[in-house]
């Protein structure tokens, strides 16, 4: 393991309160300089809501989160001229826009050509659109997709709009990359694909934050893994340190942990009632780990 | 239609006759229908055009005429004729079937109109009976052709075959670019007679006939994917094609003998700017706005306070032009940012309806500003009124002058004073779209939150759509007010019945396209002409407008012309992760641009 000492995202004591639900509590979480950092946790444990405590989509009730040591505003784009981008759960490409141009729309917090230079089209103007267009191109071909740079965004194959949304982010010139489930309904081989451009990612320099629900794509990947549970951060060590983590293994198979009074009996009663159909429930959940 | 059975051993017509027979039809048809329009079709000259003498066609006559002409030509290039080839380069019957039932609908339309105008089908001489006969010739012989998919599917798939543009059209030979430009030319030439003798058309029977020929045939060059070269040829030569399009326009004024056309024309210029105006902030920021009207207004106010009218509050201040231009874009820009700023805030339907509210707050605001209710600045429901014309070094707008022998008019003068703002604002337009702020635009307009993560100021970037918008309806404004002498409330409401007002403008930018250059100007004519022309519809034209409107949203919701965005057809065919929609749009070719 590399040495990592300068943090790059620090979020101290962050909070979320949704009237009186909690859906994130007092996490303290850092990612540091050329870090693949992971986040999981079962669904609903608070994981996107502590992104978009983050990226200033909302505002934390309490604490703070910093960027390279300055407090970032909570206001999402502010964050990302700070140098924070993001990529979505559900794909949010700007579907009628080409590929080329919704990198492009990426570049916008990296240039500051407004409404009278675009009327006038002084040499400025131009410049500043050939290096954005340059740009743009350069991360379409690192992410393998130059060749479709007129294709409008919605017809592109889901996988290479997972790839796109992760290129539109690369072009507002981060320093962290944090990718909401990139995976999420992908295939074997395009999981290997995407390890890979994430590896590529962080060997430029840009520390990447991933929330997954894929447990083998995040150990293979990642160099820390957090584990959020019920809005509170678990536990948090490396790959093998999490999986080891009786609590993380409890917490995603839903079993009652050492300590939980009454809830073994509970359990005991439950299948003895149950019968045949606790027992098919118990197969699944072994599956799905 | 999702069949893809390639060789059926033998594809049969929709009206059994063998192809040899079918094809005869509508070449015979074809003729048979324009000589028909030499007969005398009616025996008195009580129906507008004088449709009485053989030899020789007179008003609607023309149209069925040239319907018959050009259901002949797309006939005789279906037999293969040399020289006719790019007219039917898909080989498809689609455009044959709409341009025979266009020579139909207005030869019939016409006989219809004659039995009913003069009372019965007795004012019908034989050459009507001829020409209603020869025209059905033409339908038959389109319908008999062998067409993929008849006596599998129901007649009413058969009948949609028949006039839908197939996927595949092959692909044109390249041309020189001389040639290209040459096309390019010839086609701006066309359009500006045809344009020409719409606005000219003196009856409503006239325009109606008129417009029967133009949607058929349009339609037809569409589904014999000429448009789709004709954009494509305009694509490649884009300032050629600005160039040309100005001169059109610029010209427009010179083929016109009566001032009466050319004020038409530059009413329509003025809702066209204002409509263009609209589509930076409806069609590029996709933000509803339901007021904008009332930024014509304030220009049209502005200009009028400044114009030295002696009922203006501020009498003795005369601007020259180019101040109470540019104080009128200010004032509607002060006014977008005054009312942007806090509404902006709301999206979609609120915004709506928040703008809504302002534009008749605008309106409300200049009726009650004439001293009793507020303060005396707008003169009330009277307004103002006795605004003087414009005097550029001692050339008076308000005069005719001669030049090179043709006669322009005060209305002619207006009109080409108002090319060249259009002229502005389509620069303001093209150039805004397509830079940084252009694609934080779309941007917004595509998904707010998204556009925001990737660092754009949405608010920002809102507003400016939003002033931007409103000064370049308020340089429109300025000039409106002294082509209409003078400026009253009443017109900048909601909706009314004639155009300008919200409604009406908000209808010709999605009718003619959102995010295009032309749409918003075909659809300010349509909707200026509709209703001038159709002096009958004047009282139910908002009732007719509602059902243009459903059913184009039904049948082409990217508007009468398609944004680039939308008409993007890229060779994604067969690749299985695009959502297969295609089995829920009736027409496949609009598939893609259906789905925006």
């Amino acid at each position: 393991m590399t040495i990592m000492t300068t943090p790059v995202l620090e979020a101290r004591d962050v909070t979320m309160r949704f009237g009186g639900l909690t859906a994130v509590r007092s996490v303290d979480f850092t990612v540091n300089a050329g870090e693949i950092v992971g986040l999981i946790g079962p669904n609903g444990a608070g994981k996107t809501t502590f992104f978009n405590c983050l990226t200033g989509l909302y505002i934390p009730t309490e604490g703070t989160v910093s960027y390279k040591g300055t407090v970032l505003p909570p206001k999402p784009h502010l964050v990302t001229q700070a140098g924070i981008a993001r990529t979505f759960q559900n794909i949010r490409l700007f579907a009628n826009m080409t590929v080329l141009e919704n990198v492009l729309v990426g570049r916008h917090t990296r240039t500051k050509e407004g409404l009278w230079s675009a009327l006038l089209r002084g040499p400025g103007f131009k410049k500043a659109e050939k290096a954005s267009e340059e740009r743009a191109m350069e991360l379409l071909e690192f992410i393998g997709l130059a060749a479709k740079r007129d294709h409008l965004a919605r017809n592109l194959p889901y996988g290479e709009q997972r790839k796109l949304e992760i290129a539109r982010a690369l072009a507002s010139d981060p320093g962290l990359l944090l990718l909401d489930e990139p995976t999420a309904g992908m295939n074997p081989q395009e999981t290997r694909a995407t390890e890979e451009l994430v590896f590529a990612i962080r060997d430029m320099g840009v520390a990447v934050l991933v929330i997954e629900h894929d447990m083998r794509f995040i150990f293979n990947l990642c160099d820390r893994v957090a584990v959020l549970v019920q809005g509170e951060k678990l536990v948090e060590g490396t790959s093998e340190v999490v999986q080891a983590d009786e609590r993380v293994i409890a917490a995603y198979l839903g079993e009652p942990f050492e300590g939980d009074p009454g809830a073994a009996e509970a359990a005991e009663v439950a299948a003895a009632e149950a019968g045949a159909e606790a027992q098919s429930t118990t197969s699944t959940k072994g599956e799905a780990q | 239609m999702t069949d893809i059975t390639k060789t059926t051993p033998a594809t049969r017509g929709l009206i059994p006759l063998p192809e040899a027979a079918a094809r005869g039809l509508l070449l015979g048809g074809g003729i048979a229908t324009a000589a028909s329009a030499f007969l005398a079709w009616t025996w008195t000259s009580e129906f507008p055009g004088d449709l009485t003498i053989n030899g020789y066609p007179g008003g609607l006559q023309w149209l069925t005429f040239t319907a018959g002409l050009l259901t002949t030509l797309f006939a005789l290039a279906l037999y293969g004729v040399r020289g006719l080839g790019w007219l039917l380069p898909a080989r498809n019957n689609a455009p044959l079937a709409l341009a025979a039932l266009g020579g139909l609908g207005t030869t019939w339309f016409t006989v219809i109109a004659i039995a009913n105008n003069l009372g019965g089908v007795v004012n019908l001489e034989p050459g009507g009976w001829i020409a209603a006969i020869a025209s059905l010739l033409p339908v038959l012989g389109a319908f008999a052709l062998p067409q993929e998919g008849v006596g599998k599917d129901s007649t009413k798939e058969s009948l949609k075959a028949y006039i839908t543009k197939p996927d595949a059209i092959p692909a044109p030979q390249p041309l020189t670019p001389w040639l290209e430009r040459a096309v390019i030319t010839l086609a701006t030439i066309l359009g500006l007679a045809v344009f020409t003798y719409g606005i000219d058309t003196e009856y409503g029977e006239l325009f109606i006939g008129y417009l029967f020929v133009v949607v058929f045939f349009t339609w037809a060059l569409h589904t014999a994917g000429i448009m789709d070269r004709f954009s494509r040829l305009v694509a490649h030569n884009r300032s050629f094609t600005l160039a040309m399009g100005f001169l059109a326009a610029i010209a427009f004024p010179f083929t016109q003998t009566d001032d009466h056309y050319a004020n038409i024309g530059v009413n329509i210029l003025i809702f066209g700017t204002v409509a263009l105006g609209l589509n930076i902030v409806v069609g590029l920021a996709g933000l509803l706005d339901l007021g904008y009207v009332a930024f014509l207004g304030v220009g049209a106010y502005t200009a009028a306070l400044v114009s030295g009218s002696e009922f203006s509050t501020f009498s003795g201040v005369q601007f020259p032009f180019w101040a109470s231009a540019l104080t009128g874009a200010a004032a509607s820009l002060i006014f977008g940012v005054l009312i942007g700023a806090p509404t902006l805030r709301l999206r979609g339907d609120y915004l709506a309806i928040v703008t809504l509210g302002f534009g008749e707050i605008f309106r409300i605001a200049v009726n009650n500003m004439d001293g009793d209710s507020g303060p005396d600045i707008t003169n009330g429901p009277n307004g103002i009124p006795a605004i003087p014309d414009l005097n550029f070094f001692g050339f008076n707008m308000g005069q005719a002058h001669d030049i090179g022998g043709f006669t322009l008019g005060r209305f002619a003068n207006y009109y080409l004073l108002m090319v060249l703002i259009m002229a502005i604002v389509v620069l303001v337009y093209t150039r805004a779209a397509d830079s940084r702020i252009g694609r934080s635009w779309i941007a917004i307009r595509e998904d707010e939150t998204a556009a925001t993560a990737m660092g754009i100021n949405g608010f920002r970037v809102k507003l400016i759509a939003f002033a931007l918008g409103a000064s370049l309806a308020g340089l429109a404004g300025t000039v409106s007010a002294h082509v209409t002498y003078s400026v009253v409330p009443t017109p900048y409401q909601f909706a009314g019945s004639t155009p300008p007002n919200s409604a009406f403008l908000l209808a010709a930018v999605v009718l003619g396209g959102m995010g295009t250059v032309a749409g918003p100007i075909l659809g300010a004519a349509l909707l200026y002409l509709l209703p001038e022309k159709l002096v009958f519809l004047q009282d139910k034209s908002l009732l007719a407008f509602g059902i243009a409107l459903i059913l184009l949203m039904r049948f082409r919701p990217e508007g009468i012309i398609a944004n680039r965005r939308n008409q993007l057809e890229f060779h994604e065919t067969g690749q299985l992760d695009v959502p297969e929609q295609t089995t829920l749009t009736d027409e496949p070719a609009t598939v893609t641009k259906a789905g925006a």
